[in-house]
């Protein structure tokens, strides 16, 4: 291989990963944008997506094979998943509303600890095998570079998921309400808008996304483990601050950057070295941009 | 519970506070005179996670920034003293200015540009500092790789080799004392007081002439240091030190020791620290159970942090 077909290989493979890290970061940047909060288990939240899919595709596959079963088990995953993101709004971030940002973070981090050490105990620490039964190396071949199928199917669900969610918070009347409870809940409350019922949506839809991305992973690496979701919850966390956090367009820029970079960061640097490489330049990124690529500048509120 | 409430209103009155303090040194002086080296080793692997406790609540608890990576600070000081004995054949009290002086700089490297942004911020980039550091390590030769440091040599102690854990139980309590000394004498200090009032109200701390950056990174350059001397004195103490004892799952522990105990109050941290040191070694052998300790440490958190925010003992305010 050439030198640019290995960048172009690379970029192929950053756009991938790029698609995960943006629809995890799509969550990130919703809760945070909404309630301030940096939801810590949202990693958490996309691996449980991962098993979910995987049950649900085990019970399925004998009767439903290939993509409709696989599409059947993403869908049950995104309502397990919503579920669960319900949950821990309703009962571990809603009675701290009002309270320090630090308890709200810390509380996050303790929901985390619980869906991580439960999924462990459940699996026994071992790592799960998906076998689809798709052919994940079939694709198309141009010169000496490969796409395959599922790339080209990852790449446009996601594509397509953030058009949609774009769509929806800027024209539909619940996404106006979100946009309103971000700027100002005490008015929104006092303009009828039901500021719990959204909040618990926009935990719904972030985690939801998040399991699709889960599901998504769990048929594209063909293998979930209990601890997938902490650095890609970090990476995606990280994109979400890289494209300014809050910002909806900012977290699917970020999310994509941060795949592209990596991905030829690890070229030139080897993988080992890429996890630095990230978090460096989310380092740096703070320092030259502090809010971010597309962020607005705002005054903290304490 | 009422003991330790009763332990605790006694700390807090002036009177008795330094009486009080003296027979519970004495107390923990005597106590390798009557308990086994397992006990002793518990009670050791406490009075770390105190040191450490108290190293991060200069930065979370007087000043209320958020440090997620505190993991990396005590690393970095195990890795210096690590490095230059096994490498460089240094004597072990000589590596500790160095240690100190190196996490200094750390600390401006990280802090200087971060800590005037959104506090949320402040979070994530120490996280991931901290998984720099980490990888680091874990990919440079002369860190050891992976396996990290191993046998490095013990220090001597005006002629004492200090090898027995009874040795290291009666460093680490000094240090304990001594780290009570330093973080009581910023907590009473101009400069405690700076921080204390950009905990409670940065905005007004600084319309009152508080230079609320500068006085942010010396809260994080004291709290680094302390880490950065607990970590040198940690890798002689264990000989052998790899990537694998600072990932997030530390600074995380470290983080909630201090959260869980009470921010800000010198003997709720140290309650928080000591609870969990014991609380892991309580439920090891339980079968199943062991497994689900921190599963049931999130609910706690959560139960908590829901039922008391400010933690199990927290700081009073002074005056309403």
């Amino acid at each position: 291989m050439s030198f640019w077909e290995v960048i172009l290989q690379q970029i192929i493979n950053g756009l991938i990963l790029g698609s995960f890290y943006a629809l995890i970061a799509l969550g990130y940047s919703m809760v945070y944008g909404i309630i301030k909060l940096l939801n810590f288990a949202h990693g958490d939240i996309y691996m449980t997506g991962a098993f979910a899919c995987l049950s649900v595709f085990g019970v399925l596959s004998g009767l439903i094979p290939g993509w409709p079963g696989i599409i059947l088990s993403i869908v049950a995953a995104m309502i397990f998943s919503g579920c669960i993101g319900y949950l821990a709004q309703r009962f571990a971030y809603r009675p701290l509303l009002g309270a320090p940002r630090l308890s709200l973070l810390i509380t996050a981090i303790g929901v985390s600890l619980i869906i991580y050490n439960s999924v462990m105990v459940v699996t026994n620490s071992q790592p799960l095998f998906f076998t689809s039964g798709i052919d994940n190396a079939a694709g198309i071949q141009i010169g000496n570079i490969t796409i395959t199928y599922i790339q080209i199917i990852l790449i446009s669900v996601s594509a397509l998921l953030m058009i949609g969610l774009t769509l929806f918070i800027g024209r539909t009347m619940t996404g106006k309400a979100m946009r309103a409870i971000s700027l100002d809940k005490e008015t929104c409350k006092l303009m009828g808008i039901n500021v719990n019922k959204i909040i618990g949506l926009t935990f719904i839809i972030g985690s939801a996304l998040a399991a699709i991305a889960g599901g998504l992973a769990c048929v594209y690496y063909g293998n979930v483990q209990y601890n997938m979701g902490y650095t890609i919850g970090i990476k995606a966390f990280t994109a979400a601050v890289i494209g300014g956090i809050g910002s909806i367009p900012g977290a699917m820029l970020g999310g994509l950057l941060l795949g592209l970079l990596e991905a030829i960061g690890t070229q030139f640097l080897g993988s080992s070295w890429k996890d630095v490489f990230a978090f460096g330049l989310l380092i740096l990124i703070l320092i030259l941009r502090p809010n971010g690529l597309l962020g607005k500048s705002e005054i903290e509120r304490m | 519970m009422k003991l330790i409430d009763k332990i605790y209103d006694l700390m807090d009155n002036k009177k008795y506070k330094y009486s009080t303090f003296a027979a519970m040194f004495a107390v923990m002086a005597l106590l390798p005179l009557f308990l086994d080296n397992y006990i002793l080793n518990v009670l050791w692997n406490a009075m770390f996670y105190m040191l450490l406790a108290l190293g991060l609540n200069i930065i979370v608890g007087y000043c209320g920034m958020c440090d997620l990576g505190y993991a990396a600070k005590f690393a970095i000081g195990a890795y210096m003293t690590g490095i230059l004995i096994k490498s460089f054949n240094w004597n072990f009290w000589l590596t500790i200015p160095v240690s100190i002086l190196v996490s200094i700089i750390a600390a401006i490297l990280v802090g200087a540009p971060t800590l005037k942004l959104r506090s949320d911020y402040l979070a994530i980039v120490t996280l991931g500092f901290a998984e720099i550091v980490r990888i680091t390590a874990r990919n440079l030769e002369i860190t050891g790789s992976a396996a990290g440091i191993n046998s490095i040599t013990r220090p001597d102690f005006f002629g004492i080799h200090l090898t027995k854990i009874s040795h290291w139980y009666y460093v680490f309590l000094i240090l304990v004392v001594l780290f009570i000394f330093i973080s009581s004498r910023i907590r009473n200090s101009r400069f405690g007081r700076a921080l204390t009032y950009i905990r409670e109200d940065e905005d007004a701390a600084q319309a009152m002439g508080v230079n609320t950056t500068r006085y942010k990174l010396y809260a994080y350059i004291v709290g680094a240091v302390l880490g950065g001397i607990t970590g040198s004195f940690f890798a002689v103490k264990m000989t052998s030190i790899s990537p694998g004892s600072f990932d997030f799952t530390q600074s995380a522990n470290i983080m909630l020791a201090v959260i869980l105990g009470g921010m800000g109050k010198i003997p709720g941290v140290i309650a928080g620290a000591a609870f969990f040191a014991i609380f892991p070694e309580v439920f090891r052998d339980v079968p199943i159970v062991g497994n689900m300790r921190m599963l049931f440490f999130g609910i706690l958190l959560i139960v908590v942090m829901i039922t008391r925010p400010q933690g199990l003992w927290p700081e009073r305010k002074q005056r309403k």
